[in-house]
């Protein structure tokens, strides 16, 4: 199968060679890298502020910075982590990535237009750092922008919010890309339920992701037309309603939360079946289960609002439907979990990454439901409680996702192999800190820590001190499992085509793939996790 | 390199379409969006607005509207003409696409400047002093009628981008999918308007 007629997709040499060569490239994989190098570069940016944070909670009082630099601090976290890093996240890296090749393609549909998406996003991101260094000061309105304080506040609130159109308007672009790419560039032969379950989790995001986005795109433009033309829809002295704002915000961003985490679920599907060398454990279940998450999940926005006053009818109606919605999510770990169950399984990174997705997934989920239940969110709500319940989704959901997927293809990507020694010894650190860093907020939040506050009662002092520590050490996690990745990528080992044995299409080419990635588009005759013990086959003399 | 001739030189007029239709979905929620706050604050105010409907000159909507319906239908001829392999008839009626669309232009121009004489636009004085609902209504009137204005610029920018396209035998009867897609862009810009118009000149 392996042949190597054709130069790899690093060592191409087009119209411009070196740095020029990637950014004028239309090649999915170094899209898909480029994205990549940009989310990791916000990413630093966006953890030592949350380490600032830390440092500034270690002691009750001020301790390096003033409350409304914490403001700025806390607001600029958040807009990097969510709207820079996370949305775009797992979709734009390894959905660039890899999409094309599971399902046995050349590139996605419209190559220019994904390049064209990167830029925007750039032109976002860049967007979203300069609002912090022009204009009125930092803004300060936390990442959500509710009004009226946004529509009021002196900082240069304009410009991040133009910042969450741009690349709202990226999002939809790879989102369209995708799904286009799903219906016309499967190989022959691949039906929809013979595609593998990372390309479905991405379809059932990529809707999510052209039919969420522009309300969004319309409510920042609202916002934007009531700070400049007075227009308003959300003054009350006008006549306008700011509870309006929050419903349209979260008619996206709750849906947002999946554009993160389906693509996570995605990459974990692909790995336990590898680790455990077994079909997956309810192939049609995960599918349909994506998209039944992706539907309801448009539904479920108004618990974000039980404390604002909505009726008693909508309250009970949100929150049924945030309990339904968690029914596909639990769905999907049994899967996981009986898909491991009898396999082979073996412990590398990748796979124990995936375990640990599973466990902080769940935290994150369970304590998810004491939100959406309508009694505990009125004693949670706005508490440090619902901050370390969605660093358990997003960080220990996406992140360690994240860290599962690069764990995985890694040597695909670079054909290089990583230290496994490294990285179990980041994981250990990794593991420990987000717990210590996480855990403790839950505490103190259901005893009353608010969340943004740069201060707090010295009750509260045992947890913050314990998570400050856990800040330190999930840093230095970061930077062996950095080095590790960075290092080795030119230095580790020359990697197999296939050195975990997988079955998916990304498997049976090169490492790194060819620039077409295949010689021959592949026909496809089976389904996908199909282990017939080739290998066996062969070490019995067959 | 020539390895690499699939990376460029890949047409599949279906794709276009399915993705063409993809970000019209998004257009439309973007203009939903504003369809939403509509229905609430008309529910809220349904007085209010139907004073301020009534303000609204409905002669120069229903002007514009056939204006844009017939634009609608001067652009699907000109797909027709490039299919018949007829590019002078195809890039003529762009043109009057084209005019039709200043023409509407021209008149939002004239109804917004005759508003902004009476000292009627957001933030101003005059405004502030309305109903609430009143308030309401015009800066939804002057939000969706100038996102909408700004989709038919886009429209006309793309429609001239097809007859520079035409003219150098880019698009051609064989390969008409830049100018289908306009097209559907342009039927958007038109639908839209379609909703606007009974919403804000005729709900009285
Ligand atoms: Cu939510």
């Amino acid at each position: 199968m392996v042949n190597t007629s054709q130069e790899n997709y690093l060592e191409y040499r087009g119209r411009f060679k070196g740095l020029m060569g990637w950014l004028t490239s239309t090649d999915h994989k170094r899209i898909g890298l480029m994205y990549m190098y940009a989310i990791m570069f916000f990413f630093i940016i966006a953890a030592l502020l949350g380490l600032l944070m830390r440092i500034e909670k270690i002691a009750p009082g001020q301790t390096i910075m003033d409350a409304q630099t914490y403001n700025g601090v806390f607001t600029i976290h958040g807009i990097i982590m969510i709207f820079i890093i996370v949305i775009p996240g797992l979709a734009a890296v390894f959905g660039n990535f890899f999409l094309p090749i599971m399902i046995g393609a050349k590139d996605v549909a419209f190559p220019k237009l994904n390049l064209l998406s990167w830029y925007i996003y750039i032109a976002g991101a860049i967007m979203g750092i300069l609002s912090q260094f022009i204009g009125g000061g930092a803004p300060d309105t936390g990442w959500t922008f509710y009004v009226p304080y946004s529509a009021e506040s002196g900082t240069n609130v304009m410009f991040a919010l133009l910042a969450a159109f741009v690349l709202g308007f990226s999002s939809i672009l790879t989102g369209l890309n995708f799904i286009v790419t799903i219906h016309r560039l499967r190989a022959p032969g691949m039906t929809w339920f013979k595609m593998p379950l990372f390309p479905w989790s991405l379809y059932a995001t990529a809707w999510i992701q052209v039919l969420a986005t522009p309300i969004i795109g319309i409510t920042l433009l609202m916002v934007i037309a009531e700070r400049t033309l007075n227009i308003g829809f959300f003054d009350p002295a006008l006549g306008g309603d700011p509870l309006l704002f929050q419903h349209l915000f979260w008619i996206y961003s709750h849906p947002a939360v999946y554009v993160m985490i389906l693509p996570a679920m995605g990459v974990v599907t692909e790995i336990f079946p590898t680790f455990s060398q077994k079909p997956v454990f309810g192939y049609g279940a995960i599918a349909i289960s994506s998209l039944a998450i992706a539907l309801v999940g448009y539904f479920v926005w108004g618990h974000h609002m039980f404390t604002t006053g909505i009726s008693y009818w909508s309250r009970w109606f949100f929150s049924f439907l945030t309990f339904i919605v968690a029914v596909p999510s639990a769905i999907k770990v049994f899967n996981w979990i009986s898909t491991m169950y009898g396999g082979s399984i073996d412990l590398k990174p990748p796979l124990l990454y995936a375990i640990s997705f599973i466990f902080l997934f769940m935290i994150g989920g369970f304590t998810g439901l004491t939100l959406g239940a309508l009694a505990t969110n009125v004693q949670t709500h706005d508490t440090t409680f619902v901050v370390a319940h969605f660093h358990y989704i997003i960080f220990g959901g996406m992140g360690f996702a994240f860290f599962a997927g690069i764990h995985y293809w890694f040597p695909k990507i670079y054909g290089r192999m990583y230290s496994n020694r490294l990285a179990y010894i980041a994981w250990g650190i990794l593991f420990v800190g987000f717990n210590l860093l996480y855990f403790p907020l839950f505490v103190i939040g259901i005893q009353g820590m608010p969340r943004r506050y740069f201060d707090y009662l010295p009750q509260f002092q045992t947890g913050h001190v314990i998570s400050s520590i856990g800040a330190f050490i999930l840093v230095a996690g970061l930077v062996v499992m950095f080095y590790n990745l960075i290092y080795y990528r030119r230095k580790g080992e020359i990697a197999s085509a296939n050195p975990w044995k997988g079955v998916t299409l990304e498997w049976q080419i090169p490492s790194p793939p060819p620039l077409e990635n295949f010689e021959e588009i592949p026909v496809i005759k089976d389904k996908p996790y199909t282990f017939d013990n080739k290998e066996e086959k062969a070490s019995t003399g067959n | 390199m020539n390895t690499s001739t699939a990376h460029t030189d890949h047409y599949d007029p279906e794709s276009s379409k399915i993705g063409m239709w993809l970000f019209l979905f998004t257009e439309m929620f973007l203009f939903g969006g504003l369809f939403l706050v509509y229905a609430v604050f008309r529910n809220k105010y349904s007085a209010d607005f139907h004073h301020g409907a009534h303000e609204l000159n409905a002669f120069i909507g229903t002007f514009n509207t056939v204006v844009l319906l017939i634009s609608s239908m001067t652009v699907a001829m000109s797909i027709t003409a490039i299919q018949k392999k007829n590019r002078k008839l195809a890039v003529n009626m762009i043109i009057i696409t084209i005019v039709l669309a200043l023409v509407f232009m021209l008149n939002k121009y004239f109804e917004w400047s005759y508003k902004f004489e009476y000292k009627l636009y957001p933030g101003s004085p005059v405004m502030m002093n309305l109903p609430q609902g009143e308030i309401l209504f015009y800066g939804l009137y002057f939000m969706m009628t100038g996102l909408h204005a700004l989709h038919v610029l886009i429209g006309i920018v793309l429609l001239v981008v097809n007859i520079f396209k035409i003219r150098s035998g880019k698009v051609h009867h064989e390969r008409f999918s830049l100018l289908e897609n306009s097209g559907l862009y342009w039927h958007l810009v038109d639908l839209i308007w379609i909703f606007l118009f009974p919403l804000l000149y005729l709900v009285t």
